[in-house]
């Protein structure tokens, strides 16, 4: 048995259509996983180890445990909770939550990478911490990680084929009903691993550019 | 046992599983890794561009679909793995596809001066290569190795939808079975947890002791 494009071609606008799911749990997961992620990073700085330690156990537990679990855990704890949410959003939060954890490290490199004087200056100035976080740490430690965190973006996008075991109707779920609908394996999973390859490789491309035009700018 | 310690044995069964599928998998990671790595730097084009292929179709693709394509796609090829082989073989080779990188970079980053020693000491490539570039390298490729290595746990709970019985699936057996979906889920999560909490402990206690040998910091 051979690949059939005739059959490629006719699977092939389906196919499209779940990518835009994809997409959007991907664009969506990493907004949640870029603001939260933030707020870890400056929370686990804080003073107070009654913040900082809990935090820091929070993000080495979601780092280091199974997405597919958390996402299990999300998809059936949720609706005990009575929360109802759509199993798309379930996973979107589920995605979102675990790229925080690494997203907060990425920031904290950020944060690290800023000169001491910098606080001090704005001690000196006698900021209040909501202004030394606002206009003096976060605009000088997000734009030199801005390619590490583009790095987790095409990560969370190839990841997001684990919501289609919470029945979410992405690329690979799809390629799986046309599957067992026809018999005809080889062409569904191949387009979308096709699909994948072109759209990170493509992704990577853009991220290194984006890198190149942050040095030149001077970040 | 009294709850939720109870769960704790029909789990175990399935964590050993799961370590069989971890061990497994990070045998095939590291010579995958080690050959494409070397691959990628082979003066030879017929070598190079192979290992670069390898290198950026597994890691420009999702691993659940690796998994499913060569579960579901194979077969049709006329080749049939076992769910178990499968597993083992694409979350090998998907981690193997990262850490041909961290060899690359862990050999390039050995002093030219090394190389040049070497040659000057006339050792063949192969000599160079095995007895003095690689023994360096290797200290600066096991931070990144233990990193990987925690992804192939993680990854291992995909396994659960090519219907093996790892702690994942385990897991979904025993919520459908009793209902205590967060007593399990939780229970799993910290086994999980704990698993790589062991891996980052004998991570840093390898390379305590390989880094023993070396005279100054080197090439880190």
């Amino acid at each position: 048995m051979i690949f059939d494009w005739k059959f490629a071609w006719q699977i092939a606008p389906t196919l499209g259509e779940a990518l835009v799911v994809t997409v959007q749990a991907t664009v969506l997961g990493m907004l949640i996983a870029m603001s939260l992620g933030l707020a870890l990073a400056v929370a686990r700085r804080s003073r107070s180890r009654l913040v900082s330690w809990p935090i820091a156990l929070f993000i080495e537990f979601t780092r280091s445990t199974p997405l597919l679990v958390q996402i299990y855990f999300l998809f059936y704890v949720l609706p005990a909770a009575g929360v109802r949410f759509s199993p798309l959003a379930t996973g979107i939060v589920a995605l979102g939550v675990h790229y925080s954890a690494y997203c907060s490290e990425v920031y904290r490199a950020g944060i690290e990478g800023i000169p001491k004087g910098q606080w001090e200056a704005a001690t000196a100035l006698n900021l209040s911490r909501w202004h030394l976080w606002r206009d003096i740490v976060v605009p000088q430690a997000i734009p030199p990680v801005v390619p590490a965190l583009g790095n987790y973006l095409v990560a969370m996008f190839k990841d997001t084929p684990l919501l289609s075991a919470i029945t979410v109707l992405e690329v690979l779920q799809t390629a799986k009903i046309i599957g067992s609908e026809t018999f005809r394996y080889v062409e569904p999973l191949t387009i979308t691993g096709a699909l994948f390859l072109v759209l990170s490789l493509g992704s990577a491309t853009l991220i290194r550019r984006v890198e190149k035009w942050l040095k030149v700018r001077g970040a | 046992m009294s709850a939720p310690f109870d769960l704790i044995p029909p789990l175990l069964g399935g964590l050993w599983v799961t370590l069989q599928i971890a061990v497994g998998a990070a045998l095939v990671a590291a010579g995958a890794a080690l050959l494409a790595g070397l691959g990628k730097l082979s003066p030879y084009r017929a070598i190079r561009w192979p290992a670069v292929a390898y290198i950026e179709v597994f890691r420009g693709t999702s691993a659940l679909v690796q998994l499913f394509w060569f579960y579901f796609v194979l077969p049709f090829f006329g080749l049939e793995l076992s769910a178990m082989t499968a597993g083992i073989l694409v979350l090998g080779l998907n981690t193997g596809a990262y850490g041909a990188e961290v060899v690359r970079g862990a050999i390039q980053a050995v002093p030219p001066g090394q190389c040049e020693a070497a040659a000057a000491l006339s050792l063949s490539p192969a000599q160079t290569m095995q007895r003095i570039v690689l023994p360096q390298a290797v200290v600066a490729m096991l931070p990144p190795a233990g990193n990987l290595m925690i992804e192939t746990l993680k990854n291992t709970a995909l396994v659960s939808l090519i219907t093996i019985t790892d702690l994942t699936f385990i897991a979904q057996i025993l919520r459908a079975d009793t209902l205590r979906t967060e007593e399990i889920f939780t229970m799993v999560l910290i086994m999980y947890f704990l698993v790589a909490l062991l891996i980052t402990v004998s991570m840093r206690l390898l390379e305590r002791k390989v880094s023993g040998g070396l005279d100054h910091g080197g090439i880190r």
